[in-house]
């Protein structure tokens, strides 16, 4: 299991580091989606990975449980990045329209072009 | 328990849900409402500062569940002296804003903007590094409804840059968050710096990763080298009122840099001894190059004081690369001053923006109160630039006398004196073409010219630049005073078993 999330964490954030670099906003906000997955599933195993384990103290006898923090944390984590995607998704779409191009880099040339004129 | 410690978060976090959802459509109530909001903030601040003069270090229970269980709020001389900091800006920049309109020009920036002060004062504040990530996200969603406020083409496609930057930042922000609870199983600041000094050196090497991914992501705030290169794109294109403001962002980086690899990773453990300033040190001088660099090629107004504000980031955290109490003393005043310079200079430059056709750095005709506007601009370039009589150069000065060492001494004045000669002769340069040489230029006669009255600068729209430059102006004649108070504060700084035991303490003080 170990291996299994591991390589998935890897496998998706070398994805998202790639997608991240592209030109255009699509991909990269599909970039940084993969990348907040692959974080989430990150620091949910920074608590060591556990099965059939409750995330609760059990008052009767020795249960044994696994560390509710990182769950606590990876469900504040996943709030945040499921709001910032969709602002993102909100800015992109308001630099589309104003702009008429997804390019996500700023012409230089052209903007100084503008300042002249 | 003292509830003051919490009310510049719930302050700000009452009002602005109110201006937005039941003032949205008037703008004289969000107005009203956002002046007492920013004027009770300022003295709420007020008595924070005096509950830390005496050296304490007050806690807040969330909840009143002890410290490493529940989170806490800490307030300590640090804390307290920022919170006056981005009160006393934010206070000013509103006036400006309001005076100038530039809050009338798009929705909700009056929301935005409490929202904004909500998160800095959380992040300066919080004693657990988790809320830190919270209260960043919470000032940074904000920033970016403040950033491309009232739109147009450059804006929103630099808009967009500054979002995707800081996302791919927030993520590498929760990748050392995990990182750092799996080795330590903490993450509140205290417990943290309880914990860290007894891993032995040899099988620390998660921690130091965490460390260092802490690092860059703080330099992304900070803009410090080579992750400094949204600065000038987002503060150029963002409206002046709201550059100003960021003029604090940049400034929580470099608090988070004091407080986590001072308290946490700091000087005397084992796992991360020297590693932090091995590599803080030359990115930070690099940065005052580019700054400088910036500063003489700047075809643009806005873009200039960009520059001119990563160089102070690189001055400050030369300074705090030291990790010394004298030199975090230099680098908290040098970051006081460089905060209300950046602030002053992006007003003024709005003045003079909004007059003229554009912010290109060439002569056009001169706007109406040419001189007025040019001894303001002189003024705050100088300070920029840290020549006397202003704060920038008793703010430089101390940094300089910090860093004597014998290693340091050779590259750290060399890059602070050439930036600065760099930055006076940039800052010559953009003004001569504003106000000297734009009094060569006839304006020209069109229709607008002849229909539209003298655009003069009213009262209300100059006293916030004059507020700013009073504050510089203040800091250099009560030196002695301010350098007094940030020297216990770094003292106070440096003491991390005083900062674990207050606020690890079982009982105690709450």
């Amino acid at each position: 299991m170990e291996l299994l999330v591991a390589s998935a964490i890897g496998t998706m954030t070398a994805g998202g580091v790639y997608l991240l670099l592209r030109l255009r906003t699509f991909p990269v906000i599909l970039g940084l989606a993969l990348l907040s997955y692959a974080v989430n599933v990150f620091i949910f195993s920074s608590g060591r990975l556990a099965i059939d384990m409750s995330p609760i103290l059990s008052k009767y006898g020795e249960a044994s449980y696994t560390d509710p923090l990182p769950q606590a944390l990876v469900l504040t984590a996943i709030v945040i990045s499921f709001g910032m995607t969709a602002v993102l998704v909100m800015v992109s779409l308001g630099a589309f329209l104003e702009a008429d191009t997804d390019s996500i880099d700023i012409d230089q040339t052209e903007t100084d072009e503008d300042v002249a004129k | 328990m003292s509830h003051w410690i919490i009310l510049p978060v719930v302050l700000p976090a009452m009002i602005a849900p109110i201006i937005g959802f039941m003032m949205r459509h008037d703008i004289v109530l969000a107005r009203v409402t956002s002046t007492v909001g920013s004027a009770l903030l300022l003295a709420i601040s007020l008595v924070l500062v005096s509950m830390a003069m005496d050296g304490t270090t007050h806690i807040y229970r969330l909840g009143d569940w002890p410290a490493p269980f529940g989170i806490v709020l800490v307030l300590d001389r640090l804390s307290a002296l920022m919170v006056l900091l981005t009160s006393v800006l934010a206070f000013m920049v509103l006036l400006h804003a309001m005076a100038t309109g530039w809050d009338d020009r798009g929705r909700h920036f009056h929301a935005l903007f409490q929202f904004q002060l909500m998160g800095i004062c959380g992040a300066f504040l919080t004693g657990d590094i988790f809320n830190l990530f919270v209260f960043f996200e919470i000032l940074l969603i904000a920033s970016y409804g403040l950033m491309i406020h009232s739109g147009g083409r450059d804006r929103m496609r630099a808009g967009l840059q500054y979002v995707v930057m800081n996302l791919a930042g927030s993520t590498l922000f929760l990748f050392a968050l995990g990182t750092l609870y799996a080795s330590t199983g903490t993450l509140n600041i205290a417990d943290l710096a309880a914990k860290i000094p007894d891993i032995p050196a040899d099988e620390a090497g998660l921690v130091r990763v965490a460390a260092m991914l802490l690092m860059i992501v703080f330099a992304v705030k900070a803009a410090l080298f080579p992750v400094q290169f949204w600065l000038p794109a987002t503060y150029a294109n963002a409206p002046a009122p709201v550059a100003a403001l960021f003029a604090i962002m940049t400034k929580v980086g470099a608090y988070a840099i004091l407080r986590i690899h001072t308290v946490v990773f700091g000087p005397g453990v084992a796992g991360t001894e020297g590693m932090i300033d091995a590599w803080l040190f030359p990115a930070a001088l690099v940065t005052i190059a580019l700054g400088a660099f910036g500063v003489l090629g700047a075809k643009r107004l806005m873009s200039l004081i960009s520059f001119s504000v990563i160089g102070s980031m690189g001055t400050l955290l030369v300074a705090v690369a030291a990790f010394s109490p004298i030199a975090t003393t230099a680098a908290l005043y040098y970051m006081v001053h460089s905060t209300f310079a950046a602030a002053c200079l992006f007003l003024i430059a709005d003045l003079v923006v909004s007059r003229r056709d554009g912010d290109s750095l060439t002569p056009s005709a001169a706007t109406v109160q040419n001189g007025l506007f040019a001894a303001i601009f002189f003024a705050a370039a100088i300070a920029m630039a840290g020549m006397p009589p202003l704060s920038g150069f008793l703010g430089k000065l101390l940094v300089l006398d910090a860093l004597r060492d014998p290693g340091v001494i050779g590259w750290a004045w060399t890059a602070i004196l050439v930036g600065s000669l760099l930055t006076i002769v940039g800052f010559a340069r953009a003004g001569s073409a504003l106000f000297w040489k734009s009094t060569a230029v006839e304006a020209p006669i069109t229709e607008t010219a002849e229909t539209a009255a003298p655009n003069f600068a009213t009262p209300a729209q100059v006293t916030p630049v004059m507020l700013t430059l009073a504050v510089l102006v203040a800091l250099s004649v009560f030196a002695g005073p301010v350098a007094g108070y940030l020297e216990q504060t770094s003292v106070q700084l440096f003491d991390r078993s005083g900062y674990i035991s207050a606020v690890l303490a079982p009982g105690g003080e709450g």
